[in-house]
């Protein structure tokens, strides 16, 4: 294919080992040998992970599925960086022809006080699956809608919208944030719905609800490093952060206006 | 028995099913059975739903639609999936679109030629009644998916807009950029979600279904491990619901994700539900080849993009090794587009996929091990600019360029047909009931509407047609009419299940002589069943298979090797409990092929085609679903018929030419 096929490399990695969310943890050294450039790096670690079966070791646990930089199971700290040093690219996207013959890699799992670490390298995200909870929907029940064509939807809007749906929730806007704040991915939700005409009547709601679960979670707030979007494998912009926050002031002077009203929320 | 002497008399052929497998369908003009259906249909009292629980197991296009649908309607349901989040389901991964018959085109298309093309595309060997409710729900998923939020791509009216896709004539297809599945996944995962936050669905995520609980004979419950702690847990319930997608994986290499498995399928199968049409596999014409035996799984270059790529290989064998751009385009041989000049390389993915394996059996192929052929853009780019082309496919070609390192905007991409889809699946009846009262089965995981060859854009429609649409209503039928028990984890039966499903897990862990990973063994299963039971089956390659197979089962049991403990996080263990299930299903898919001596759709075997080299059916002896009933490992499973009826759209040769 790429020229490559017949070299092959040297690797050594320095892998977080742990067993479980309770035990501590450590690096262990690994050499790998005959990698080829043109396997993938999960690949990378299959060959390793087979060898150290061969051995009776305990293979590194790492979470992944798709393989196709879809699915956002897969996310390594690869030397510091969340997937590795390709832009635009998952884990399992990343191939080993980003590396030198005789590189030493340092991988580590997503670290971030909301993703606590259940086995070596995989993390436990349902914190996600929370905040999506609190309101990332649209409440529609199955079965009452209109015709899909009915409303035109500006084509800007839904290309708009699509930017911010694209993301994955693999992760890694978190594991780069030295806050830990999930606000790219909170707000990638929001922006998403909040582009549509569909997601208006509830808009102020799920941006006040989404990101309460957010600072529940114990994800810290964002203070514009803008490191999540220089790792975020589908590129989501910042800008998406600066609707979010629109929406969220919106929402509590609502909230406030609510209250003097009618002395209840909404 | 036999089938009926014309393939289209309809009584004859209705006689001559076997008793087990009742179609349930409705009778009455094709255009009226749902609906009346629906109506015949018993409903369960709104103040009840709450007391009936369902377990739902898989989160994918169909399952997450499905328990989210039930959720709303108010049953107390539970939901299972192995991912650590249910928006990971292999749905995801769906890049080209969802058809649908709205005909916002204003093309010709309606309900009726979507379920014409089909049956058409399914080779004559899937179910009218159920095809014709597919085509007509396809509209409503639609108006859902877009009221849920779901950005499909729009005109610069602010319409939706459509492509033609996998051989339609008409634009019937719906798509979000290259991500279709992706953003109709999170569509349902937004509704799902909602209802955990409303208390209707519990979400179980890292569980994995590993048995079945029948209790008179019913399905009642399902056998769990939590693939965290390791805990094995029992769930009953009133009703059980597979969406746990296809078997594409038992090939090792496919497009699916590596998770993807067919234990939850072959567990209920070992219970009782008969197992319909296994060889009834599709391969898919446009993934990026083999680069090395590391390999973990194929990439699917969408199909979409034979709507502008040109496929050809050298006409000479001495150029093969040659660059592409050294070979003159008098040397080229656009072999679509000579042996099928209406369609040219817009043929269904069947046709395609084997006329490569063609030209590369003929020496002519490209790349490592000649296992490739050119899709060429040169001629695209030439004609509507390489701005358009990027537009249109730009997220492919870069996908494309990431794994292989070739950029395809000047040099022709390589492509090789690989597994992607699987027809068969457990048996189910129009109610998508299995032949286990009580366990129904939806989405990939069933064999119903797409016979022996699925057209492109039909899977997310028939996922998705099941679990918002057809499901939340028969699944309340069932449990209107039918009075269960009180039983809980306590029953003999969910004991049993559990301790064999503990027993199993032992065993996985000490094998006598652990010596081979489970990640081996499943690469030669793998490679096994794609040279004797891929694009080209023959008796005696499948005869090979069907002898060899036990051989590496009683192998794996002998020699697995499995480190760590059943007590943890232990993910060669969770591949071990895979592999062995693909042990058994892969002899029962060779089986399936043997014994099936016609070629239909994505099962060619060699003896059976026309002069011209096209599939040969034999309606006569072969227009039946074939179901098979387990009878334990290794003993020989028997084949029950469900003969088909065609009312409407009669049997012809498929024909492209
Ligand atoms: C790369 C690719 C591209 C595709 N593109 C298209 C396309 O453009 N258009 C189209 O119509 N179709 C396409 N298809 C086909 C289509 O995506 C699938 O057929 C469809 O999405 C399957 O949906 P499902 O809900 O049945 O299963 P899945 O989405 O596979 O979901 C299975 C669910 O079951 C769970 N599960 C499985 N086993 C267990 C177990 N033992 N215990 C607990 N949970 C379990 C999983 O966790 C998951 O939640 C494509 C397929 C692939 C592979
Ligand atoms: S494994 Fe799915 S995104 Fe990497």
């Amino acid at each position: 294919m790429s020229g490559n096929s017949g070299k092959t490399m040297h690797i050594k990695l320095q892998v977080w080992r742990q067993k479980n969310a309770q035990e501590k943890g450590a690096f262990v050294t690994y050499d790998v040998s005959d990698v080829s450039p043109d396997m993938s790096f999960l690949e990378m670690l299959d060959v390793l992970n087979e060898r150290l079966i061969h051995k009776g070791e305990a293979p590194i646990a790492f979470d992944h599925d798709c393989r196709e930089g879809i699915c956002g199971m897969c996310g390594l700290m690869i030397n510091g960086v969340a997937h590795g040093p390709m832009a635009a690219t998952t884990t399992c996207q990343l191939h080993m022809r980003s590396f030198k013959d005789g590189d030493e890699l340092i991988i580590e799992p997503w670290r971030a006080r909301a993703f606590p670490v259940l086995r070596d390298l995989v993390v436990d995200r349902a914190a996600f699956d929370r905040i999506i909870q609190a309101g990332g929907y649209v409440s529609v029940r199955t079965g009452t809608a209109r015709d899909a064509n009915e409303t035109r939807i500006a084509k800007q809007d839904a290309d708009a919208a699509f930017d911010a749906a694209a993301c994955i929730g693999c992760g890694a806007c978190v594991a780069a944030c030295p806050n830990g704040s999930a606000s790219l991915f909170t707000a990638a939700k929001i922006s998403h719905l909040g582009h549509l005409p569909q997601g208006q009547p509830e808009r102020m709601r799920r941006a006040r609800n989404m990101i309460a679960q957010h600072d529940k979670e114990g994800f810290g707030a964002c203070s514009n490093h803008r490191e999540c979007e220089a790792v975020c494998p589908k590129q989501i912009s910042i800008a998406n952060i600066a609707m979010m926050n629109r929406d969220v002031i919106r929402a509590t002077t609502i909230a406030e206006d609510d209250k003097q009203t009618s002395g209840g929320g909404m | 028995m036999q089938g009926p002497s014309t393939p289209s008399s309809t009584s004859a052929a209705a006689a001559a099913s076997s008793p087990l497998l009742k179609s349930n369908a409705p009778t009455g003009p094709i255009e009226q059975r749902w609906d009346k259906h629906r109506f015949d249909m018993k409903l369960v009292n709104p103040a009840n739903k709450r007391k009936y629980k369902v377990i739902m197991v898989g989160s994918g296009l169909a399952g997450g639609a499905g328990a989210a649908t039930l959720g709303e309607l108010g049953y107390n349901v539970e939901c299972f999936c192995y991912q650590d989040s249910p928006r990971r389901a292999h749905s995801i991964a769906a890049q080209g679109g969802i058809n649908a018959a709205k005909n916002y085109q204003n093309d010709g298309d309606s309900i009726y030629r979507l379920f014409y093309d089909t049956v058409k595309g399914g080779d004559f060997r899937a179910r009218e009644s159920n095809v014709y409710r597919l085509a007509q729900i396809s509209v409503n998923i639609i108006d859902q998916c877009v009221a849920q939020g779901v950005p499909f791509a729009r005109e610069y009216g602010g319409l939706l807009d459509n492509r033609s896709f996998g051989g339609a004539q008409v634009s019937r297809t719906f798509y979000a950029r290259g991500q279709t599945g992706q953003q109709l996944l999170l569509g349902a995962y937004q509704a799902l979600e909602r209802q955990v936050e409303a208390g209707t669905v519990k979400m179980h995520t890292r569980s994995e279904m590993l048995d079945l609980i029948v209790i008179d004979g019913r399905a009642r419950g399902i056998v769990t491990r939590d693939m965290v702690t390791g805990k094995i847990e029992t769930h009953i319930g009133d009703a059980v619901v597979l969406g746990t997608g296809g078997y594409g994986n038992v090939f090792y290499l496919s497009t699916n994700a590596k998770g993807c498995n067919v234990m939850a399928s072959w567990r209920a199968h070992r219970r009782g539900a008969l197992f319909a049409n296994p060889c009834y596999t599709q391969i898919h014409p446009t993934c990026i080849p083999v680069s090395g035996d590391y390999q973990s799984k194929l990439t699917l270059m969408s199909e979409s993009l034979r709507n502008d790529g040109r496929v050809w290989v050298p006409k000479s064998k001495a150029d093969v090794g040659k660059t592409p751009s050294q070979i003159a385009e008098a040397d080229r041989d656009y072999y679509l587009e000579r042996k099928y000049p209406s369609f040219g390389n817009l043929v269904p993915r069947d046709i395609a996929s084997r006329s490569a394996k063609e030209v590369c059996d003929e020496g002519r192929g490209v790349g490592p091990g000649g296992l490739g052929v050119y899709l060429d853009f040169g001629d695209a780019i030439k004609r509507l600019g390489k701005d358009k082309i990027a537009e249109r496919y730009g997220n492919l070609f870069e996908m494309y360029q990431r794994i292989t390192d070739d950029n395809p905007y000047e040099t022709p991409m390589r492509i090789y047909p690989a597994i992607h889809y699987t027809m068969g699946g457990l048996w189910v009846d129009y109610n998508l009931q299995s032949t286990i009262p009580g366990l129904f089965v939806i989405g990939e995981a069933n064999f119903s509407d797409h016979g022996a060859n699925r057209l492109g854009a039909s899977a997310l429609m028939q996922g998705l047609a099941d679990g918002y649409f057809i499901i939340p209503y028969t699944l309340g039928n069932y449990l209107a009419q039918t009075k269960l028990d009180k039983v809980d984890g306590s029953h003999a039966e969910a004991q049993k299940a559990e301790s064999e499903v503990r027993e199993r897990i032992q065993k996985l862990l000490n094998a006598p002589n652990p010596s081979k990973t489970p990640d081996a063994f499943h690469r030669e299963l793998g490679k096994l069943c794609w040279d004797k039971c891929g694009m080209a089956r023959t008796k005696e390659g499948l005869e090979e298979a069907v002898r060899r197979i036990p051989q590496l089962r009683e192998e794996f049991w002998n020699s697995v090797k499995v480190v760590g403990t059943g007590d943890e996080l232990n993910q060669s263990l969770e591949m071990a409990g895979r592999v062995a299930d693909f042990l058994e299903f892969g002899e029962l898919m060779c089986r399936d092929a043997l014994h099936r001596e016609e070629s239909c759709g994505g099962h060619f075997r060699l003896e059976y085609q026309t002069p011209e080299g096209e599939a040969a059916r034999d309606d006569e002896k072969f227009q039946y679903v074939g179901a098979w009933e387990w009878k334990g490992v290794g003993v020989t499973p028997i084949l029950h018929k469900e003969v088909l009826d065609f009312e409407y759209v009669h049997p012809s040769q498929r024909s492209y030419k």
